[in-house]
């Protein structure tokens, strides 16, 4: 048995599926959690963790997949860049097929324009590096968990001296989408899986405001399939006693401070400002931006380019599905209009987007 | 999505793939709709049964632990001849190689098509040669075609599994992807892990015995196990169930996935099969294989439970229940 076995024990597994079972037997109104990383809405398909759980506990998704947030004003203007001579989008492989309003990157790419997958945003500083007569544009998506490694290709490329770096930022980060989920009256959430790795960055220090303005637990959990099942067995039981507190479950990796460090670099290079979420809308403070003393390297405003107007897609229930309000079986356009391979709305598109994991995995 | 334009993705092997054969190739040149194909064509001349089939390789990096695009231009083809139950003959070769390609790396790729070759048995009859500009290839792109001769009664195909039928892979799942996703420039992970790429023929030439208890042979090259699966559940109009716990996967494969979010079951094998066997004879087909150098690792992966209208559904390793589609788009482009 290697480190990673023990953490999918069938035997572990399906005892805490037992406890849960038990603590909620007889409940009228089933428990609502709520998971707001897409890694988690994707780690419960796989293992088919709902197939486990009893009726009494319903798990719904939220506003996790980075990519799935990003709204399509982003993309057309990453589209629009991919258009212009002697420049190279790099990106991480998932935005390549999500639709903006009348193309994707994927397509622009098929008909010329100079798309590179990088998995480190320090392989685009190399790509820039390399390419001193192009300019390169990192397409920076993703909450705290990634945008440390942005901020750090930043100060890689200010320190290469790089005048051919760019970013395009849209940062999004986190407690604050669930303050909005939580005051949301349509929605009535009964706790929630906090993520896993945004929490080793920003601490599970930054959930308490949850707990205390909106009495709503909350545990910090694992990605694999043993720290889901006692992430919710341990969210039952204080759905049941009726407290409301923050718990770490990934105590062999988040500290309720963070990680110190990572928080530095977002502070040196990012700033917060009031961020559009897919499907949300505007929130106050719940982006980063590339700070005034970095501005060179922000690609929206170093880089002028004329973006297409913006045009949402007819029927696309995605934001509701962000919000989870509703499932993807809900949609109408899952699985028959909107499909992995011609997605409307990016939920299908993104490896860990609700619809993409249900179409996948689903039964 | 531009319908004008073909997607790296339609060349994946998954379902773009299909589309592009249901909607455009095969009604211009063929008859058999894409859920009616297998690996090659059978046919009859004077009495006697053959297979014929063809393949183009384009994997890039041209060589990555445990092979090159030479033996896998060899062995690829070869295999599809062994899915239909076929004894490999004769093989056809076409080069197309980019101005400024380095002689020393086509020979160490004719060589290990050479070695190949003898070691599947298979005699390369007719050829070709191609140069186009530099920039206008990439290197050296291979085409093969084969023809084996058919030499039973046997109705080996996509779409005769039944209900009860033993699923049962020869060895570790998705080596290769992981192979050579490993040697990619700007990855180079040193995984350890080295290509499967392998001839099947002799394997399968083991499996014949069984006789009309073997009822289904594909190997699950690009969109791995869970695509070929999902093909012949289609094919077959039956619900296949997988145990994920029997899932043969080598540590390092693991390994690399979870870094990656990958799922082996998508990842391509250029030297495994799946067979459905009758399950009065499954043990007989794992220790067959298991007997075979090519099959030490063979497993029971799942069974055919019921007729439906093709559904592959899995038993996790924690026990809860997922269903497993068909690859969408391109997992990794350009690894055969």
């Amino acid at each position: 048995m290697n480190y990673l076995d023990s953490f999918r024990d069938k035997k572990l597994v399906q005892g805490l599926a037992r406890r849960i079972a038990e603590l909620t037997k007889g409940r009228s109104k089933p428990l609502v959690f709520m998971e707001v990383c897409g890694t988690h809405t994707m780690a419960i398909y796989q293992y088919g963790l709902r197939s486990l759980l009893p009726p009494e506990v319903r798990l719904i998704s939220g506003p996790g997949c980075p990519v799935c947030v990003t709204p399509n004003g982003y993309l057309d203007r990453a589209i629009a860049l991919s258009r212009l001579p002697d420049l190279i989008i790099a990106t991480f492989g998932d935005m390549l097929r999500v639709p903006g309003s009348s193309s994707s990157l994927m397509e622009e790419r098929a008909m010329g324009a100079d798309v590179r997958i990088v998995y480190s945003p320090l392989d685009a500083v190399q790509i820039a590096a390399r390419n001193p007569g192009k300019r390169v544009v990192f397409l920076g998506v993703g909450f705290e968990t990634t945008a440390p490694t942005i901020a750090g290709s930043i100060l890689a490329a200010k320190v290469q001296r790089l005048k051919n770096y760019f970013v395009l930022a849209s940062h999004k980060t986190m407690p604050e989408p669930m303050a909005i989920l939580s005051a949301d009256p349509e929605l009535s959430v009964d706790g929630y899986i906090c993520p896993a790795h945004v929490s080793a960055i920003i601490g599970a220090n930054a959930y308490r405001f949850l707990c205390e303005e909106y009495r709503v637990p909350c545990v910090v959990t694992g990605f694999e399939p043993t720290d889901v099942m006692q992430g919710v067995e341990m969210l039952v039981r204080q759905a049941l006693e009726g407290v409301s507190q923050v718990e770490i479950q990934y105590s062999r990796v988040v500290r309720w401070e963070g990680n110190a460090k990572a928080q530095s670099v977002l502070a040196e290079v990012f700033t917060p400002y009031d961020a559009d979420w897919r499907g949300i809308g505007i929130l106050p403070g719940s982006g980063l931006k590339i700070a005034e003393a970095y501005r060179a390297f922000d690609a929206e405003l170093a880089i002028p380019v004329a973006v297409e107007e913006l045009r949402e897609h007819q029927g696309c229930q995605c934001g509701e599905i962000l919000k989870g309000k509703i499932t993807p079986f809900d949609c109408p356009l899952f699985g028959t209009v909107c499909t992995p391979e011609s997605p409307v709305g990016a939920c299908m598109v993104s490896s860990e987007g609700t619809c993409a994991a249900a179409f996948k995995y689903g039964i | 999505m531009n319908n004008d334009i073909i997607m790296l993705g339609h060349g994946s092997g998954g379902k773009l793939s299909h589309q592009l054969l249901d909607d455009l190739i095969i009604p211009q040149l063929s008859q058999t709709p894409v859920a009616g194909q297998n690996d090659a064509a059978l046919f009859s001349v004077n009495g006697a049964r053959l297979a014929f089939t063809t393949d183009s390789y384009v994997v890039d990096p041209i060589f990555f632990p445990g092979g090159n695009i030479g033996d896998l231009a060899i062995n690829g083809t070869v295999n599809d001849l062994a899915m239909m139950g076929a004894r490999p003959l004769y093989l056809s070769v076409g080069f197309i190689l980019e101005e400024g390609f380095e002689k020393s790396d086509l020979c160490r790729i004719l060589a290990s098509m050479r070695q190949a070759a003898d070691a599947a048995g298979v005699a390369i009859v007719t050829g070709d040669t191609k140069v186009v500009p530099r920039g206008k290839g990439d290197r050296i792109f291979i085409n093969t075609s084969g023809i084996g001769a058919v030499e039973h009664d046997l109705r080996i195909d996509g779409a005769a599994g039944r209900v009860g039928d033993k699923v049962i892979v020869n060895g570790c799942i998705g080596d290769h992807g992981i192979a050579v996703l490993s040697a990619r420039e700007g990855l180079e992970i040193d995984s350890g892990i080295k290509s499967d790429c392998a001839a099947l023929n002799g394997l399968v030439a083991a499996l014949l015995p069984l006789s009309q208890g073997l009822h289904v042979l594909r190997d699950p090259t690009r969109g791995g196990v869970a695509t070929t699966l999902k093909e012949i559940a289609v094919q077959s109009q039956v619900t296949i169930k997988l145990q994920e716990a029997s899932l043969p996967v080598n540590p390092g494969v693991k390994g690399v996935c979870s870094i990656l979010g990958l799922d082996p079951l998508y990842v391509a094998n250029e030297g495994k099969l799946l067979a459905l066997v009758a399950p009065e004879l499954a043990g007989e087909a794992l220790s067959i294989m298991r007997r075979h150098p090519l099959g030490r690792d063979a497993a029971i992966i799942g069974e055919v439970t019921e007729t439906s209208a093709g559904r592959v559904l899995m038993e996790t390793l924690v026990g809860g229940v997922r269903g497993v589609e068909m690859l969408a788009g391109e997992q990794l482009p350009r690894i055969c």
